[in-house]
């Protein structure tokens, strides 16, 4: 899904939980998520801290979205 | 009489643990053969033995690739095995990602022949397969009957130190190796014999086949966030509660278009996970955590970005084939372009 709206030509960042996956596929932006079950979460955390998390991680995937990139790149923290 | 021994790998549920709930399992041996292993014992007769099966989940294998590798190597080592494989994984992801990445380890590290089976699709199969014999088998455990005895061919080959020749000809997944051979034609000569067979309609067989792989240029990035439409695409099944669409949990049909405009925050109460395959306890719980339109609503109250596009698009990734994920995508890429959306945030679990 993430190549065809690519193909398009809207940028797009796949947030995933197992990155060699993403990169496989060929996702072109990826930032790499918590884990398979909450990939934009932490049920460990706090509620606070959990949003915290979340709002970092999606601040993160617009970072992604305007950034210039040529080939696959990993958006670490 | 045994003349060489073998350990299997096996996720939670072949391995006879439990189900999803027992997927963060991390590695654990158990002595003697277990579930598909017996069918595998059974058929590698009397010369081969299966000592131990290791086991872990198929969450905390994926969740933790390097270590649980590392685990299943330690595991392993004392039983001395001559032969090490995994599965059938068929189909199930993170299962087939848990057999190459075991297989990767113990070859590399304890220097012994390794093999595992799965489905053509499986994402464990383009991850590992230039490093391991992986043999291919239907897309579910309805194919084990089948899969069992090419499985054990394979093992006893290796385990008796035989050669293993071409894919062609054992029938593994080729793994992009070339290896050196006297031919009596010239490449000029089979070049011109395979034109000609192509003009005339007659098979041929390439000697070099191009990979399907196909990479997409990167998209321009968003220049202005702050007056940008972003939306959100997901795999993870988010559904509002009871999935009016009745999007399947596992090798979904379909996508589903949900209207968010009035929509702030993801509770437990209106949102759920379709998905299968994973433990939706925390999806249930708050759906934000996989689809984060709370984040976006505070993002877009502070003006980081221009707008939470109306709509988001869903589906379930879990087995889902590659045609349709294209399909899928086709059509959103259309829906989203049409409504003058800037960039996408895709989630997946």
């Amino acid at each position: 899904m993430v190549k065809e709206i690519e193909r398009v030509g809207l940028p797009v960042v796949h947030v995933a939980s197992i990155v060699p996956i993403s990169l496989t596929v060929g996702a072109n932006r990826i930032v790499p998520g918590v884990a398979i079950p909450h990939p934009l979460g932490n049920p460990e955390l706090s509620e606070d801290e959990e949003r915290e998390l979340r709002l970092n991680l999606v601040k993160r995937a617009l970072l992604a979205l305007q950034t210039e990139v040529e080939k696959q790149t990993v958006f670490e923290e | 009489m045994v003349k060489y021994k073998v350990v299997h790998y096996l996720n939670q549920f072949f391995g006879q643990i439990g189900g999803e709930e027992k997927a963060d399992i991390p590695p654990l041996i158990k002595e003697g053969a277990i579930g598909p292993g017996k069918a595998l014992q059974q058929a590698l007769g009397e010369e081969g033995e299966i000592v131990a099966t290791v086991i872990c989940g198929d969450g905390y294998f994926a969740d933790n690739i390097d270590v649980a590798a590392e685990k299943v190597v330690e595991l392993i080592s004392p039983y001395k095995p001559d032969v090490f494989v995994a599965g059938p994984a068929f189909n199930a992801g993170r299962y087939g990602i848990a057999c190459g990445a075991s297989c990767s380890a113990v070859r590399e590290r304890l220097g012994i022949p390794v093999i595992t089976a799965m489905y053509e699709e499986n994402p464990g199969l383009d991850l590992y397969r230039k490093r391991v014999y992986i043999i291919p088998t239907g897309d579910s455990a309805r194919y084990m009957k089948e899969a069992i005895p090419k499985m054990a061919g394979f093992v006893r080959k290796l385990g008796l130190g035989q050669e293993i020749g071409t894919p062609q000809e054992e029938g593994y997944f080729p793994q992009g190796i070339r290896v050196n051979l006297f031919v009596d034609r010239t490449a000029a000569e089979r070049a011109v014999d395979m034109l000609l067979a192509k003009l005339k309609g007659e098979p041929f067989q390439t000697e070099y086949p191009m990979p399907a792989f196909e990479l997409i240029p990167p998209s321009p990035p968003i220049e202005d966030l702050r007056s940008a439409t972003i939306a959100l695409v997901t795999s993870g099944g988010i559904v509002p509660l009871g999935n009016p669409d009745r999007i399947e949990a596992a090798s979904a049909s379909k996508f589903a278009e949900y209207n968010i405009a009035e929509v702030n925050d993801l509770t437990s109460d209106a949102y759920e996970t379709a998905h299968g395959g994973y433990d939706p306890t925390y999806a249930n719980e708050d759906a934000d955590r996989v689809l984060p339109v709370d984040a976006m609503r505070t993002l877009e109250k502070e003006g980081i970005i221009g707008k939470l596009h109306d709509f988001y698009y869903v589906t379930v990734g879990n087995a889902t084939s590659v045609a349709s994920c294209e399909r899928f995508g086709k059509e959103i890429a259309k829906k989203l372009k049409a409504a003058g959306v800037n960039g996408v945030i895709l989630t997946s679990t």
